[in-house]
């Protein structure tokens, strides 16, 4: 077949019907009495797309990582979550239990510090296996296959099981965060500085893992970072923020490429090649 | 002939706000198109804005002005204003691209690198895998490399893993940055002649070529950028 004659059998098929957001963010501020966490962030997310938010410390990333996570109230704005059932939900309007489960099972957050993510005093698979229990799992073995089987995903070898996180390393701590978040396959992943304090190489491996897992599994991923090359490797899309606004958006390559705002030619140009 | 591209009075400026905001205009009036089972050069000499141009069309870069139309799934979509979503989806349907340069991924291998177009198309991994290795062996890429990462690799087999990556689909619109620029004769060869069975497939194509020989053997006609050199037509 011919490149015109694919062309026409598409405009023939028809145009897929258009898919709607995941997430929308409508005017999101939140400010700490006088001082701006963040301020009139709008953004639309889609099924499976990754976006970056980049900015120096301070910017205001992480509040409004945490204002659209529900981990944060926002002063004001909203956010919409497509549910499961198409229906889509004010996720500052729906009850507490209802929001709860959501992010137990439709959302996943990726912290920094692992302590944060992690139980440290229970064993590995019962730290993937808890998030399963919450949505209902009983059956010990099939908890424990699962949990098996979501730690070899993540390359930490079975024999680890049942051994505590605080015995891991940095990266092992890392990748046992995400399985414990992937495990109730989720939709939507939020990712605050995933490879921070990492070795280099063990942020390859990590960064890999994470690509490879976001592909298969068609996650839609918020992740913030200060690296530009994480979001370079990961994201779609970013967000360059400020003083706690938007100040360029755009996707991924044409941002990091052709910068426009000073701001962000400042930050790719200060960019260390090696 | 079925028109693939049309871009009109595409204009390119950078403004560098490190140096004092200074102004550097790179293309204004860029206004061609590209025809399906045909080969464009871009000419002119360097720094007059042809791989600019090249990453515009790909959306790579921002315009000021200016309209790139791509034939997308039977319809009209204007590359420099597109969403990013839509951008993402014109490269992944109808618009390729072989950069000058690998980006290379830490831990991912030749193969991968070369497949991964066609799997992010939903297509079979093994036969994607099957088709890259195909795409290599004519390339002459050495079998003990394929399953390697290729960021220790040379700067000819770092470029052909890159070729083998952009000619793995069968995009309406392929778009060239000196493909061949650190091949020997007998590899320059079998670009030229992945290109011309592109050309009977039916894409469009549109290169930058250094090399007299290769362009002479795929080019079926030259746009000289140096007619959009920017200030030349500054009203």
């Amino acid at each position: 077949m011919s490149h015109s004659d694919t062309l026409e059998a598409l405009a023939a098929a028809g145009i897929p019907a258009p898919v709607k957001p995941l997430l929308s963010v409508e005017g999101l501020t939140r400010v700490y009495g006088k001082r701006i966490g963040c301020a009139d962030v709008s953004f639309d997310l889609w099924p499976g797309e990754v976006l970056a938010i980049v900015g120096e410390s301070g910017s205001g990333k992480t509040t409004l990582l945490n204002c659209i996570s529900s981990r944060l109230t926002p002063t004001c704005g909203t956010v919409h979550y497509r549910m499961r059932d198409g229906a889509s939900a004010d996720i500052y309007k729906m009850a507490e239990a209802e929001r709860r489960y959501l992010m137990r099972t439709d959302w996943g957050f990726v912290h920094q510090n692992s302590i944060d993510g992690l139980r440290m005093t229970v064993s590995a698979g019962a730290n993937v296996g808890e998030r399963l229990m919450a949505v209902g799992n009983r059956h010990y073995g099939n908890i424990r296959n699962t949990a098996i089987e979501w730690l070899s995903r993540v390359e930490i070898d079975e024999d680890r099981v049942d051994d505590q996180p605080r015995t891991f390393s940095g990266g092992m701590r890392q990748r046992l965060q995400i399985a414990r978040n992937l495990v109730t396959e989720p939709r939507l992943v939020f990712m605050d500085e995933p490879t921070g304090g990492l070795d280099v190489s063990v942020q390859a491996r990590l960064l890999d893992l994470l690509r490879g897992l976001v592909s298969d599994l068609g996650l839609a991923v918020i992740v913030v970072t200060h690296d530009l090359a994480v979001a370079r490797l990961l994201s779609d899309r970013m967000i360059v923020m400020k003083e706690g606004r938007v100040i360029e958006a755009g996707l991924t390559d044409r941002v990091l490429d052709d910068p426009r705002a000073p701001y962000t030619q400042l930050l790719v140009s200060s960019i260390l090649q090696v | 002939m079925n028109t693939l591209l049309v871009a009109s009075e595409v204009k390119k400026t950078f403004i560098m706000h490190m140096r004092g905001g200074v102004e550097l205009p790179v293309v204004a009036n860029v206004s061609f198109s590209l025809k399906a089972s045909s080969c464009a050069v871009l000419g002119g000499p360097s720094g007059v804005g042809k791989s600019s141009i090249l990453k515009m069309l790909y959306g790579n870069y921002g315009t000021d002005s200016g309209q790139i139309l791509v034939q997308h799934h039977g319809r009209h979509v204007d590359v420099a204003s597109a969403s990013p979503r839509m951008v993402l989806e014109i490269r992944r349907d109808t618009i390729g691209y072989v950069s000058q340069f690998l980006r290379a991924v830490p831990r991912v291998s030749a193969l991968d690198v070369a497949a991964e177009p066609l799997l992010i198309r939903g297509v079979a991994q093994e036969t994607a895998h099957e088709r890259a290795r195909e795409l290599f062996a004519e390339l002459n890429l050495p079998e003990r490399l394929w399953s390697l990462p290729p960021a220790t690799f040379s700067g000819g087999e770092q470029q052909r893993v890159n070729i083998a990556r952009g000619f793995i689909t069968d995009h309406p619109i392929l778009l060239l940055d000196e493909p061949t620029a650190s091949l020997d004769a007998a590899n320059r060869a079998v670009v030229i002649d992945l290109i011309a069975r592109k050309k009977a497939e039916g894409a469009a194509l549109l290169g930058i070529f250094h090399d007299q020989d290769v362009r002479t053997a795929v080019a079926d006609h030259v746009i000289d950028v140096s007619a959009f050199a920017a200030g030349k037509s500054a009203a």
